[in-house]
C-alpha cells in the first residue's frame, strides 16, 4: 500500500514539473510581478517527493518485501534504526533522496529570493525543474524503487553489513545536501547569465547557497570518512577511492567557488571565472553520480551495474553541459579587460593563486579518477591508480598553498605593500625552528617533512595569532584556515608517528616489542539480533605498567552471511589505539593487526571547525574576507 | 574570431569525452582479484636479502623445477614453528625453497637464520610488503608451492607435518 502511495506521488510530482514550467512561462512573459502560484506548485511538488520518500521508508519498516527494493536491501531481523536508514542505503532510495534535495533546495529558494528580480528567479526554476524531469524520468524508468514482486518472497537479502553503522546513516542524507545542493547553484548561475544579472548584490545572495551547499559538503565527507576509518578496518580515513573522490572535486570546485564569489562581492571581477565553476561544481556532481552509479569504475560502493541507467545519467549529463556551454558562450558578457588585471601583491591575486592551486588539485582527482576509464577504452588495459598517485602530485603543491592560505588574508584588495608586515617572517622562522626540532630526531625525509611541516605551522600561528589580534573580526574565515592548517598537522603527525603491527597469534600467546606487549587473552561468542560475533580479548601492556584492554570482534552477519571484522579502537586526546583481527582459514592462529594512530581525534576535529567557520560566515551579516 | 573557436573546440572536447564515457559503459568491469589455484605466478623485480641486487621472476622461476616460495618475517612466531618443516624440505633435491622476506629488519633477519639455520634457496627482501601483496598473500607465514610457472598450492599459515608430506608428494 505504501509502495503504491508513493510510486503515484512520484508520478504526481513529475506532473507538477510540467504545470510549473507551464505556469512560470506564462509568468514569465506577461506579468511584472511574481505569481505566487507557482510557489505553491513547488511545494506540492516538493510535498509528493516526501509522500514517496515515506513510503519507501514504511516500507522498509514493515518488511514489505513485495516491494522489490525492500527485499533486496531489507531484512526482518534487522533493527529498526537500519530499516530506515536502508531507504537511502541503496540505488534507488538514494534517487529518491537526490530528488527530495532537488525540490527541497528549488522550494527554499523561491522562498529566500524575494528581493530578487522575477525574470531570474523564474529562469531559475525552470533550469532547476530541468534537472528535476531529468531525475523524476530516471527514478521512474530505469531505478523505480516502487517494482512490485510477485509472489511475495517472505524473507529479504539483507543490508550489507557494512553499511549497518550509524555514521553511515546519516552520511548520504548530509552529503546530498551538500552534493545535491550545488544544483542550484548551477541553475541560478545559468538564469543570472541568461539575464545578464550577475552582480555584487546577486553575489551576496548566492554566496549563502555556496555556503550551505559547502558546508554539508564538508560535513558530509567528513563523515563519510569517519566511517571509513571505523568500519573498514585498514585504520585509514582516505582511501582515493573513486567514490570519495567524487565527493571531493565538487568540494573543491565548490571551495574555489567561495573564493571567487568573495572578490565578485567586493570588485565585480572574474565574473566569467565564477560561472564557469558554478557550472562545474554542479557537472561534477553529476559525473560523480554518472561514475559510480554507472558501475562504470570499480569501488567499495558497488550499486548494481545496470548500463541502462548509466547510459541515461551519461546523456542528461551531457545534455547539462552543452545547455551550460551554449549559455555561457553565447549569452555571457565579459567586463572590460581593465578590471581583470590585479596588482601582484593584493587580495584578489592571492584568491586567485589558491584558486589555481585548488583547479591542480581538482584535476588531479578528475584524471586519477577517469584515467582507468580512458585507458582502458583505447588500449583496453586495466589499471588502477592509487594512493601514491595522488600522493606524489599534490602534497609538494601543498606548500605553496598554505604559505599563500597565511598571507593572502593578511593582504588589502586592490593593492597591498609589505610595510609592518615584519611578523609574517618571524612566524616563518619560528615555524622552521619547530619543524626542525621535531623532524630532526626521526628517521624520515628530512627536507620534504621539515617544509611540510614548517608551512602548516606556518598557517597555524599565522590564523592563532589572529585570533588575539583581531577577535571576532574576520572569525569565519580565520576559522576555516585554522581549522585547515590544523588538519594538515594532524593528517601528517598521523603520518609519521603511525606504527603498526601485524602479527598471527594464537590464544594465549603474546607478542612483544621494546614498547609494548600484545596479549592475546581469549576469545568468547556472542548472539546479537542479526549476526554472531567472536570477540576476542587483548590485553596491551605499556612499558610504563599501565595495561589497557581492547576487544576487537570478527561479526557473522546472518543475512546476508557475511564476516565482518570490526575494529576496537581506543580513543584519547593525542592517540588511537586500533586493533583489528581476522581469522586464518584453517588454522588456529587470528591475524592480528595493532595500530598506534596518534591525532586521530584531531583530524576530525578540525574538519568540524572548518564547516563550522562557514557556518558561521552564513549567519554574519556584515561583509568580511 | 576567437568567439567561435573555443565554443567548437569545448564542444569537440565533450563529444569526446562523451565517447569514451559511452564505450567505457559497455566494457564489462566486475573483475575480482580471486586466488585461484593453478594462477599463473606474478611477474615481478624484487631485491636479493642483503646483497640488494635486483632480480627479476624469471630468472628465480625455471619452469621443470618445483618451488615453494615462502613468506615469513623474523617477528613473525608461528615463523618459528614452521622451520623445521623448511629445513626437512630444504633437503629435498627436486624443490627449492625461495624465501620472502616480509616487512622485516635486515639486521633481525640475519640472526634469526643464524639461530635457526638457512632453508632458502633465494631470500627476497620485500621490505614494504607489496611483493606480499601481488602473491596475493593474506599474511605471514604462507606458503606457494609452484610448478611450471603456476601456483599448484597455496598454504595460509605456518606448515605443519600432514602439509609437508603433501608436498613432498605433490613433488614427486
Amino acid at each position: 500500500m505504501a509502495s503504491l502511495i508513493g510510486f503515484y506521488s512520484l508520478i504526481f510530482g513529475l506532473c507538477v514539473s510540467f504545470l510549473i514550467i507551464f505556469f512560470s512561462i506564462k509568468n514569465f512573459k506577461n506579468s511584472h510581478i511574481f505569481d505566487k502560484k507557482i510557489i505553491s506548485f513547488t511545494f506540492l511538488q516538493f510535498f509528493f517527493v516526501i509522500v514517496s520518500f515515506l513510503g519507501l521508508i514504511l516500507s522498509f519498516v514493515h518488511s514489505d518485501f513485495s516491494n522489490q527494493t525492500v527485499f533486496n536491501h531489507s531484512h526482518t531481523t534487522k533493527p529498526l534504526f537500519y530499516k530506515i536508514s536502508g531507504t537511502w542505503g541503496n540505488h534507488e532510495g538514494s534517487l529518491l533522496l537526490w530528488l527530495l534535495v532537488l525540490t527541497l533546495f528549488i522550494f527554499l529558494f523561491l522562498l529566500k529570493s524575494k528581493n530578487q528580480s522575477k525574470k531570474y528567479r523564474i529562469l531559475t526554476l525552470l533550469f532547476q525543474q530541468i534537472i528535476i524531469i531529468g531525475f523524476f524520468i530516471f527514478v521512474i524508468k530505469t531505478s523505480n524503487p516502487f517494482n512490485y514482486i510477485f509472489p511475495v518472497p517472505k524473507e529479504g537479502l539483507g543490508l550489507n553489513p557494512i553499511l549497518q553503522d550509524p555514521a553511515l546513516a546519516i552520511h548520504p542524507p548530509i552529503l546530498y545536501l551538500g552534493y545535491v545542493g550545488t544544483s542550484i547553484i548551477f541553475s541560478s548561475t545559468l538564469a543570472a547569465t541568461s539575464l545578464n544579472y550577475i552582480s555584487k548584490e546577486w553575489a551576496k545572495h548566492i554566496k549563502q547557497w555556496i555556503l550551505i551547499s559547502w558546508i554539508f559538503l564538508t560535513l558530509g565527507i567528513l563523515l563519510g570518512s569517519i566511517w571509513a576509518y571505523y568500519e573498514l578496518g585498514w585504520g585509514g580515513f582516505w582511501f582515493w577511492d573513486p567514490v570519495e573522490n567524487v565527493s571531493l572535486m565538487p568540494w573543491l570546485a565548490l571551495t574555489s567557488l567561495l573564493h571567487c564569489i568573495l572578490v565578485l562581492e567586493k570588485r565585480l571581477v572574474l565574473t566569467s571565472w565564477v560561472v564557469v565553476l558554478s557550472i562545474s561544481t554542479f557537472t561534477l556532481s553529476m559525473c560523480g553520480t554518472f561514475l559510480v552509479r554507472s558501475g562504470i569504475l570499480n569501488s567499495v560502493h558497488t550499486f548494481a551495474n545496470d548500463p541502462e541507467r548509466g547510459l541515461f545519467i551519461l546523456i542528461f549529463l551531457f545534455c547539462l553541459v552543452f545547455l551550460s556551454l551554449f549559455i555561457f558562450f553565447f549569452f555571457h558578457k565579459t567586463q572590460n579587460k581593465d578590471s581583470n588585471s590585479f596588482f601582484w601583491l593584493s587580495k584578489e591575486t592571492s584568491i586567485l593563486i589558491n584558486n589555481w592551486f585548488m583547479i591542480y588539485f581538482l584535476s588531479v582527482v578528475l584524471i586519477g579518477t577517469t584515467y582507468p576509464i580512458f585507458l582502458e577504452v583505447i588500449s583496453s588495459e586495466k589499471i588502477s591508480v592509487g594512493p601514491p598517485f595522488y600522493n606524489k602530485l599534490i602534497i609538494p603543491f601543498l606548500i605553496p598553498f598554505l604559505l599563500a592560505m597565511a598571507i593572502g588574508p593578511k593582504l588589502n584588495w586592490i593593492k597591498s605593500d609589505l610595510k609592518k608586515k615584519f611578523y609574517l617572517i618571524l612566524f616563518l622562522i619560528i615555524s622552521l625552528l619547530l619543524s626542525v626540532i621535531i623532524i630532526k630526531s626521526l628517521n624520515i625525509n628530512f627536507l620534504v617533512n621539515t617544509i611540510l611541516v614548517t608551512s602548516a605551522f606556518y598557517l597555524f600561528f599565522i590564523t592563532l595569532r589572529d585570533f588575539f589580534i583581531k577577535g571576532f573580526k574576520n572569525l569565519s574565515q580565520n576559522l576555516t584556515h585554522f581549522g585547515f592548517s590544523l588538519l594538515i598537522l594532524s593528517i601528517l603527525f598521523n603520518n609519521i608517528f603511525s606504527t603498526e603491527i601485524i602479527t598471527n597469534l594464537k590464544i594465549g600467546e603474546t607478542f612483544k616489542t621494546d614498547k609494548y606487549k600484545i596479549i592475546f587473552e581469549n576469545i568468547e561468542q556472542k548472539d546479537e539480533q542479526n549476526f554472531k560475533a567472536i570477540i576476542g580479548k587483548f590485553n596491551i601492556e605499556n612499558s610504563d605498567g599501565k595495561t589497557e584492554i581492547l576487544k576487537p570482534e570478527l561479526r557473522i552477519y546472518n543475512q546476508p552471511t557475511i564476516v565482518t571484522s570490526e575494529a576496537d579502537i581506543k580513543t584519547n586526546f593525542l592517540v588511537d589505539k586500533f586493533i583489528t583481527m581476522n581469522l586464518v582459514q584453517n588454522q588456529d592462529y587470528f591475524n592480528i593487526r595493532y595500530q598506534i594512530k596518534p591525532f586521530m581525534l584531531w583530524i576530525w576535529f578540525s574538519v568540524l571547525l572548518i564547516s563550522f567557520g562557514g557556518l558561521i560566515s552564513l549567519f554574519k551579516k556584515k561583509y568580511e574576507v | 574570431m576567437k568567439f567561435k573557436i573555443y565554443p567548437a573546440l569545448l564542444t569537440i572536447f565533450f563529444i569526446i569525452i562523451f565517447f569514451v564515457f559511452y564505450k567505457g559503459l559497455q566494457n564489462s568491469n566486475i573483475y575480482t582479484p580471486s586466488a585461484d589455484l593453478k594462477k599463473n605466478i606474478p611477474s615481478f623485480k624484487a631485491k636479493i636479502f642483503l646483497t640488494n641486487e635486483k632480480i627479476s621472476s624469471e630468472q628465480i622461476f625455471h619452469s621443470d623445477k618445483f618451488y615453494l616460495v615462502n613468506i615469513w618475517a623474523s617477528w613473525c612466531v608461528p615463523c618459528r614453528d614452521e622451520h623445521i618443516f623448511l629445513m626437512n624440505l630444504s633437503t629435498q633435491k627436486n624443490i627449492k625453497i625461495i624465501g620472502i622476506n616480509y616487512k622485516d629488519n635486515n639486521e633481525k633477519a640475519k640472526i634469526y637464520l643464524n639461530e635457526l639455520n638457512n632453508p632458502y634457496d633465494k631470500i627476497l627482501f620485500d621490505e614494504n610488503g607489496t611483493l606480499a601483496i601481488e602473491w596475493g598473500a593474506y599474511g605471514v607465514p604462507e606458503s606457494f608451492l609452484i610448478h611450471k610457472n603456476k601456483i599448484i598450492k597455496k598454504i595460509i599459515g605456518p606448515l605443519n607435518e600432514d602439509l609437508l608430506l603433501e608436498i613432498k608428494k605433490l613433488a614427486e
